[in-house]
């Protein structure tokens, strides 16, 4: 991409910077009650305070997360290019992706942990969850979306399915798989806390769970910064990556992305 | 001259035989090795079906479609392929895009890996002679519509086959790069002397390039007439301002305002 300029690379630390003195500012001016609403420099003082504990259930948390996410990524791709293999397999399967993609997979916590127990495993297959239907239904889409004349090409020269899936299919669908997966980490997180929250011993949503339950205000906003961070790192990481390997999406007309 | 490519009463219907379109029907046609045929005919005639029959995309419900002396069951091999959208993958360089049919065909399949370098060395004399000399390292989208066009063409070639197919390639560019890729084209041809089937809508574009012309009603799709175009090779492109060379395209064009209303 083009160099970006001082200004361009400091504004969103600035804007991040100003936020956070207008919330100290509120907080202060208003004499809001930090059990109402923490002020940050009470957040910070709780990360300092309980730096040990945060970090351990983070890493739990993102551990959870990412190992959803692996599974997803696997089985995503696979099914992604098995529902695009074919118009008919598409056009039976699609909708129900869609369904399955519709249904708030939150709404399905419950679910898992009377199926698996408290500990980590739900919190895995929410992730996974979370992840997986965007993944399949974009795959799959890149895929049954090659143009006709380009396969009419290859045919002719006797290339079988498998050879246009390898050589187009699945490149092309690259820039939808990452659409998909910018999206889907951000969700990634609610999912991996809220079962936690509801059914685990562990992670950053037991962690808010328990403080809120002390009256820790300043601990749970901690854990939602925690969250955030997360969130952002494991963004900007897929944007790397999506550079990397689609970058020729950004700049060819096909931007399916961004 | 011994056919190349026949079709003997060949007859297409897309969707079930029963209630489908019928693309093509009764058919016939003969192309001789060498021989630079164009088919012209309004919209929707089923020049497009013509191009899948004869690379064995698809088969005929009715009729033999004999391409090099053997019955069409499968993809042909022997053809290249170039359409009016060039259709090229962003992500390869052009160099790799020209690269793309000696993944797949054989014998150039099995070689590939270990041949690398030759084809590669193929692939720049090609480039060479259509005039994208030193483009191969840059991506699809940083060449112009006739760029791509021209590594469009060079892709249909590099495999080095018999048959070229060529489905309205120019149809979306500009009048000046038209010309500039009819003599490439031309020239290519003269080099190489495949044998062409052009499927256009440009009439001019057909009188200058084409030895034959045929010319199809509109839908269901038949062979009406057949031209042939004897003006001296290699032609110029001030050919085209001769009173010859516009009496024929002229009375194509009444032919082909003819189809329509029948």
């Amino acid at each position: 991409m083009t160099r970006d300029t001082l200004q361009e690379r400091l504004a969103p630390w600035i804007c991040t910077i100003a936020l956070l003195l207008f919330w100290e500012g509120a907080c202060r001016g208003f004499a809001i009650d930090p059990f109402i609403l923490p002020p940050p420099s009470a957040v910070a003082g709780a990360f300092v305070k309980y730096w040990s504990p945060l970090l351990k259930n983070a890493w739990v948390t993102l551990w959870t997360t990412l190992v959803g996410f692996a599974i997803a990524v696997g089985f995503g791709l696979l099914l992604g290019i098995v529902i695009g293999w074919s118009r008919v397999i598409y056009n039976g399967l699609y909708p129900m992706m869609v369904g399955f993609n519709a249904v708030p997979k939150v709404a399905v916590v419950p679910i898992l942990i009377i199926w698996f127990g408290i500990g980590e495993v739900p919190a895995i297959i929410t992730a996974f969850l979370i992840f997986f239907f965007p993944i399949v239904v974009n795959v799959a889409t890149g895929i049954a979306t090659i143009e006709p004349e380009l396969e009419d090409v290859l045919r002719a020269l006797g290339a079988r399915k498998m050879d246009i899936m390898v050589k187009v299919g699945i490149p092309r669908s690259l820039p939808y798989f990452f659409a998909s997966l910018k999206v889907a980490i951000t969700l990634a997180f609610v999912g991996a806390v809220v079962s936690e929250t509801v059914g685990a011993n562990v992670g950053i949503g037991n962690l808010m769970l328990q403080a809120g339950a002390n009256f820790q205000l300043p601990l749970v906003f901690a854990g939602l910064v925690t969250l955030a961070v997360m969130g952002i790192v494991m963004y900007a990481l897929f944007a790397r990556l999506e550079v990397r390997l689609a970058g020729w999406a950004f700049r060819s007309g096909m931007n399916a992305s961004r | 001259m011994d056919a190349l490519v026949a079709l003997d009463d060949v007859s297409l219907t897309y969707g079930g035989a029963a209630d489908g379109t019928l693309a093509l029907d009764g058919t016939s046609l003969r192309i001789g090795g060498g021989e630079f045929v164009a088919v012209v005919g309004p919209s929707g005639c089923g020049k497009s079906s013509l191009m899948k029959l004869v690379t064995g995309l698809v088969r005929p419900q009715k009729g033999a479609v004999t391409v090099a002396g053997r019955e069409v069951t499968g993809p042909v091999k022997i053809a290249g392929m170039a359409f009016q959208n060039p259709s090229l993958l962003p992500w390869r360089t052009t160099r790799d895009n020209i690269l793309l049919p000696l993944e797949i065909v054989q014998p150039h399949r099995s070689r590939f890996r270990a041949h690398r370098a030759e084809y590669i060395a193929k692939v720049e004399a090609l480039l060479a002679t259509v005039g994208l000399a030193g483009c191969g390292d840059r991506f699809p989208w940083q060449l112009s519509g006739g760029m791509q066009q021209r590594a469009s063409l060079c892709r249909a070639l590099i495999h080095e086959p018999e048959l070229l197919m060529l489905d309205e390639p120019f149809a979306a560019l500009d009048a000046f790069t038209r010309e500039d890729l009819w003599c490439v084209l031309r020239d290519l041809w003269e080099a190489r002397r495949f044998t062409v089937i052009l499927v256009t809508h440009d009439l001019h574009e057909a009188v200058f390039l084409a030895d034959t012309i045929h010319v199809m009603s509109a839908r269901p799709g038949r062979i009406v007439a057949t031209r042939q175009v004897d003006f001296p090779r290699p032609r110029d492109l001030s050919i085209c301002y001769e009173p010859a060379f516009v009496e024929r395209v002229q009375e194509l064009r009444q032919y082909i305002a003819g189809v329509r209303l029948a």
